[in-house]
């Protein structure tokens, strides 16, 4: 990924009446990246990907493609492509008549669209479905279709618009893979957008967490999972357990915050004083599991026990009111409604804020 | 179950012999020898012979071929063009037009043909042929936008923004996906507009004037001095017509369908 911005928005806007659809939002995307807009479902994230593709105007602000404003170009003359949710294909052509047809509306040479053409169903593995119709193909293959119709036009920008939605579990994740290979493979910039978490923390370069029209937080996978700046993000991003603490006694190093009369825990300290009231997050894979008091843990009863093979879940209620959801590896340490004591790695421990946000 | 399957089939027999008795005896008695409709003499072509000597209907026919032909054309044409409009863009008044579109469906044809027939008064148009092709337009156009707007509004909207997405103006994307895909719309909208105008009485009874009758006037007038042979013969043809147009628009229709279903 190198360093030149090939889309940028500038403080865009988007209105439907009264309804504030984009809320003022900034955001610069590399050449070559692979940015996903992360966010829960009417959080706008669909129709930043309509502005860019200019299927959206925009009441306010301006949006740059190569350098170039595009903000009042008409959607047919965006050197951008959009794969849609439906996938949105042409059921009356051929695949390939499907993918030609973008080459068509541009009049590029014909020697040139066969070959385009053939390179793209090549790449997409569709070979041998040059001949079919839409409504013949299964929805991976319709999937490939809407992106080698998408590629073929060798335009920068790829925008995906829930595209693996619609597939079931393990073709997605296939898929997944697959289109973070073609991307690199072919140094295109893509703009995603989902509302799935595991899509967008397996393929993106960076993401951008949407809310209420606004971005969250802008960041890479690893950084969004381990430090989320918000509640939301934390909530929405994995599984959390998310509770107040109070700042009982701080070291230059650490702090020791109070969870209830029981229980304390050892943090890292960041300038706090005592007597402040903190969200903090852990993370359910987080803790580690004793069965005897060690330093720094939280005592609590095992309350609900699943085993899935590869991890067992369990609820630990610490007390009333806070259950503490544990991932652990060894199924055999423990079982229900026994007593245990869960240590948490101070470094481990994530503050989110203080309690009276939100 | 047996019982059940014996009274359905009677029922269904009944129902076939109800809707086509009237029209099977009348292709027969078309090729019945004796001019009275109550025996079957024998076989024979004279009363299709004597048709075609008969220049008054051969005229008939041609004017109500021309009439349906150039009605359907244009209103189809018309009718696509609203429904694609009314579709699309969002305007003031557009409800209050979508009802105004079904007023000439179930209006009176009666009506629908007085009020013509005092409109083209008022402008000094002359009867004939135009003006039958006119009132067909009026009361075909409604049915059209009705059956392009039913494959319309089943049209996904992603479709054409994909089209614009790959660089399609609005005419091409129009030409290339909308039409194709609103075709059997158009296609069922034009038939019906065909028929329609076919077998029109009413209407085209208040519209013509001398020198532009159509078949079913012509018939009209032909019974009253009581239903011959040559009435029968009549009917039986246009009766072909109709079936031909009603067929071929069927064959067109599962060919679309079989085309992209073939290789499934």
């Amino acid at each position: 990924m190198n360093e030149n911005v090939l889309v940028s928005l500038k403080n865009i806007t988007k209105k439907y009446g009264d309804k504030t659809i984009i809320n003022n939002i900034s955001l610069d995307i590399y050449e070559g990246e692979f940015l996903t807009l992360l966010g829960p479902s009417g959080c706008g994230k669909t129709t930043i990907l309509r502005t860019i593709s200019g299927l959206e105007e925009l009441t306010k602000g301006e949006i740059y493609i190569d350098g170039v404003n595009v903000t009042n170009v008409d959607p047919t003359l965006r050197e951008v492509n959009t794969i849609f949710q439906s996938f949105a294909l042409f059921p009356h052509m051929t695949v390939w008549d499907n993918i030609n047809f973008g080459l068509k509306m541009k009049k590029i040479a014909k020697e040139e669209a066969t070959k385009r053409i053939k390179d793209a169903i090549k790449l997409v593995k569709l070979e041998g479905f040059e001949d079919r119709y839409p409504p013949q193909l299964s929805g991976g293959q319709q999937q490939r279709v809407a992106i080698a119709r998408g590629i073929v036009m060798k335009h920068k920008v790829l925008l995906l618009d829930e595209s693996l939605c619609s597939l079931d579990l393990k073709l997605k994740r296939e898929m997944q893979i697959e289109l973070k290979k073609l991307q690199k493979q072919l140094g295109m910039t893509f703009i995603y957008v989902t509302h799935d978490q595991d899509e967008a923390l397996t393929m993106s370069d960076r993401i951008a967490i949407i809310n209420k029209g606004k971005i969250e937080q802008l960041d890479t996978p690893k950084n969004i999972y381990r430090y989320p700046k918000t509640a939301f993000i934390a909530d929405f991003i994995g599984e959390s357990n998310i509770f107040n603490i109070e700042i009982k006694e701080t070291t230059d190093k650490y702090a020791l915050a109070k969870i209830n009369e029981d229980n304390s825990l050892k943090i890292l300290n960041n300038n706090y004083k005592v007597g402040d009231k903190l969200k903090i997050l852990l993370r359910p894979e987080t803790f580690e599991l004793k069965k005897e008091y060690v330093r720094n843990s939280i005592k609590g009863i095992v309350k609900n026990y699943v085993y899935d093979g590869q991890i067992t879940k369990l609820e630990v209620e610490v007390n009333k009111g806070l259950v503490l959801k544990v991932n652990i590896n060894d199924a055999d340490i423990c079982s229900k409604d026994d007593t245990v004591y869960l240590r948490v790695p101070e470094e481990k421990v994530v503050i989110i804020g203080e309690q009276n946000e939100e | 179950m047996k019982k059940n399957k014996l009274r359905r089939n009677i029922f269904i027999i009944s129902v076939f012999v109800f809707l086509y008795l009237p029209i099977f005896i009348l292709v027969i008695y078309s090729f019945n020898a004796s001019k009275m409709n109550i025996v079957f003499t024998h076989f024979t072509f004279k009363w299709y012979k004597e048709l075609l000597s008969n220049t008054t209907l051969i005229e008939a026919f041609r004017n109500t071929i021309i009439i349906a032909v150039t009605s359907t054309v244009i209103s189809t044409i018309l009718g696509t063009i609203s429904a694609v409009g009314l579709n699309k863009y969002d305007f003031k008044g557009k409800n209050f037009i979508n009802s105004l579109i079904y007023i000439p469906i179930v209006i009176p044809e009666i009506v629908l043909g007085i009020s013509l027939l005092s409109v083209y008064t008022l402008f000094h148009l002359e009867l004939g042929i135009t003006s039958i092709i006119i009132a067909h337009i009026t009361f075909s156009i409604p049915y059209v936008i009705t059956s392009v707007r039913s494959t319309l509004n089943a049209l996904s909207k992603d479709i054409e923004e994909a089209s614009y997405d790959l660089g399609a103006n609005k005419w091409n994307t129009f030409r290339y996906v909308t039409l194709p895909l609103i075709m059997p719309g158009v296609i069922s909208g034009a038939t019906l507009a065909f028929t329609l105008s076919m077998d029109d009485v009413v209407i085209s009874y208040f519209t013509a004037g001398p020198g532009s009758n159509t078949l079913p006037l012509n018939i009209y007038s032909m019974i009253k001095t009581g239903i011959t042979p040559d009435v029968n013969a009549l009917s039986t043809l246009m009766l072909l017509v109709v079936v031909i147009v009603l067929t071929s628009s069927a064959v067109i229709q599962s060919r679309r369908i079989q085309k992209r279903e073939l290789l499934r």
